[in-house]
């Protein structure tokens, strides 16, 4: 039997509908995720079930709500708070960065906070420059935060699920851009582990690391690049941090190239940290310089053209495939 | 109001206590032996003290930068606290916390903590907590006049508020914000005025009384208890030393911090006073209680000297779970 297909958006509120009929701790916090169902309706439903304790629709208080799931996660409950774009954490960074990724290491190991923040980010729908953003690497420039951006329907809920039961704070990152798109998920429960990549398509001949909506664009790239007889190995590390550098090294050792693209800004951005780590554990390796594909150094702006222009595109991904392979 | 004797005498040894470690604190300090900075609350013991006995062990409070004071009165180990201020593997944190952020989860302190206001929405979280599992507890938060005009005051104060939750924000108005006055910085003229916004009434208390202190968070802890929600009171109090340990206090007037520690001002001259007078306390049992704590103190010290130095290898544990 052909395992069923649902949204991205449906996966991640399987996830909490489960995880929450499994838990009685797991809560969660954030604005209209009550009685409207989400902005993005990730939540809908999960309030007429399980109530306003534990689906609790917040005023517009970013820094409050997150810093009441820290508290809330150090005295016993398992909060999953949602912000409503990932632009919006500027609001609450001292309760995530000062606050859930220190509280254990800085009190000696006693605190657990086991707490995730959903949200989603990335540009491409107009949203102009304060709810485009890709901001992954502010978090995972921080120690104690797990960081997860999933690009499939599966990986979502595999991995939301695990961020749930995980005793740590979680930065979940999903793309505003992939809640409509479809995919296979299994009826029965799974778990995606944390901080494993997968190998979204195998190939001999380089090596792309792609994140989120950007593992979308590095298989059409390697569709239209096998066409030109050049076989790419796309692969997805799902978990930005801690990051599964050995399937990425694995594939690089393979290949001898490596192409690395993320939504976010190429200064200090995660193309950079891969592209470091790679060539200081594969340096004799590679055969071409490490090439990065990542938004540009502008505010995402507005009009289509421009947007488009600033991410990174599939026509981009082939371009730094066919420099490192050189043809 | 009901304290009996042994409660009484325990709050007077607590108040003694928390003046010893300071004391301790600050020597150490300006020997070099505890790092970074270190803030002292001395004159401030009874808001602690008060607040804290009017609570249970499983109900929780977050402190401040200014932490000693309320972690030794929720009945904090002075030994762990000392040994952290010297960084040594015996600390509450095993060295990697310091002054600013002694936590003992089992006693229900959530932390002291080194961002000003930074334990007022993780205090609301709790109390969240706390009604989300159907448990009866409740949450002290310490914060100081400074953090009054910290923004996250209005935001979890508000859903405090609109949940009923079971916290009291104890705002220790101690007169100065870092290192300046903090009247400049209030637009309001009593800071208990700011709690209307936030749909509770501000209930002003004199915190150098420890009696008053206790019986007003005793009452704020019984409406807590009994799903009314939350309380804001501000505890009028005066900070005696500087922000920190070495502050030159330039910005304080000559002779003010005298003026508070008069007997009639010093809240634990003032609380001794009325142990003998009116509680039926013999002077030198309150002297004796003084040298107890003194010496408790002392220990701490030198068991915190003896304590080992952290492995190295300690460097990356506890960084997750």
């Amino acid at each position: 039997m052909a395992v069923r297909e649902i949204s991205y958006r449906d996966a991640i509120n399987e996830a909490l509908r489960e995880e929450m009929e499994r838990d009685p701790t797991v809560c969660i916090l954030g604005e209209d995720v009550g009685r409207y169902g989400g902005p993005f309706q990730v939540t809908r439903g999960l309030y007429e079930r399980f109530g306003e304790w534990r689906v609790r629709d917040t005023p517009i208080s970013e820094e409050g709500f997150t810093g009441m799931a820290v508290g809330a996660a150090m005295t016993g409950l398992r909060p999953v708070v949602e912000i409503m774009y990932n632009d919006f954490v500027t609001l609450a960074m001292d309760q995530i960065i000062n606050q859930a990724a220190k509280a254990r290491y800085m009190f000696g190991g006693k605190a657990r906070v086991p707490m995730v923040i959903r949200t989603q980010g990335g540009a491409g729908r107009g949203n102009a420059a304060q709810h485009s953003q890709s901001l992954e690497m502010w978090f995972v420039h921080i120690p104690g935060l797990i960081v997860i951006q999933p690009s499939t329907p599966y990986d979502a809920k595999g991995l939301l699920k695990s961020a749930i039961r995980n005793d740590n704070p979680v930065i979940f990152i999903e793309h505003k851009l992939l809640y409509v798109t479809t995919g296979p998920v299994p009826e029965e429960e799974y778990l995606v582990p944390i901080g494993v990549a997968d190998i979204k398509r195998a190939g001999d001949d380089v090596t792309i690391v792609a994140t989120s909506r950007m593992v979308h664009f590095a298989l059409q790239a390697a569709g239209e690049l096998e066409k030109e007889g050049i076989q790419a190995e796309v692969i997805d590390p799902r978990t930005l941090k801690p990051l599964d550098i050995d399937t990425i090294l694995r594939s690089v050792k393979k290949t001898g190239r490596l192409v690395v693209v993320n939504e976010g800004h190429l200064t200090g951005g995660f193309t950079a940290e891969v592209a470091a780590r790679v060539q200081r554990e594969a340096f004799d390796w590679l055969d071409a310089p490490i090439m990065q594909v990542a938004t540009e150094d502008v505010p995402i702006p507005y009009n289509r053209q421009l947007e488009w222009e600033a991410m990174p595109s599939v026509a981009d991904i082939i371009n730094a495939v066919k420099s490192v392979v050189y043809r | 109001m009901t304290l009996d004797r042994a409660k009484l005498a325990d709050m007077y040894y607590r108040m003694w206590l928390i003046r010893h470690f300071e004391s301790r604190a600050r020597w150490l300090f300006q020997q070099d032996l505890v790092r970074g900075s270190t803030h002292t609350y001395t004159g401030e013991e009874a808001v602690a003290v008060g607040a804290c006995a009017a609570l249970n062990r499983d109900d929780y409070i977050t402190s401040t930068h200014r932490g000693h004071g309320h972690c030794l009165a929720k009945g904090g180990d002075p030994r762990r606290m000392m040994a952290e201020l010297l960084g040594k593997a015996t600390g509450y944190c095993k060295g990697k916390g310091g002054s600013m952020h002694i936590a003992d989860l089992d006693l229900g302190i959530l932390g002291a903590n080194g961002i000003v206001g930074g334990g007022i929405a993780i205090a609301t979280g709790a109390a969240y907590s706390a009604k989300v599992r159907g448990t009866r507890q409740v949450v002290v938060c310490f914060f100081g006049d400074g953090a009054a005009n910290q923004g996250v005051l209005l935001e979890a104060g508000n859903m405090a508020a609109l949940w009923k939750l079971p916290v009291i924000y104890l705002c220790e108005e101690n007169q100065y914000a870092e290192f300046s006055p903090s009247r400049p910085f209030f637009a309001v003229e009593r800071l208990e005025q700011r709690a209307l916004g936030l749909g509770m009434e501000g209930i002003p208390v004199d915190g150098n009384d420890v009696l008053a202190v206790y019986e007003t968070v005793r009452q704020a802890v019984e409406r807590a208890r009994a799903g009314q929600g939350p309380s804001f009171i501000v505890a009028k109090t005066y900070r005696w030393e500087g922000h920190t340990v070495g502050d030159p206090l330039t910005y304080r007037p000559a002779g003010e911090a005298e003026q508070w520690k008069t007997p009639e001002r010093d809240p634990i001259a003032r609380f001794g006073k009325y142990l003998v007078e009116q509680a039926g306390f013999a002077p030198a049992e309150l002297e004796e209680m003084n040298q107890r704590a003194e010496a408790e103190i002392e220990a701490a010290v030198q068991f915190a000297m003896d304590s080992p130095e952290p492995a190295i290898a300690t460097l990356w544990e506890d960084v997750y779970a």
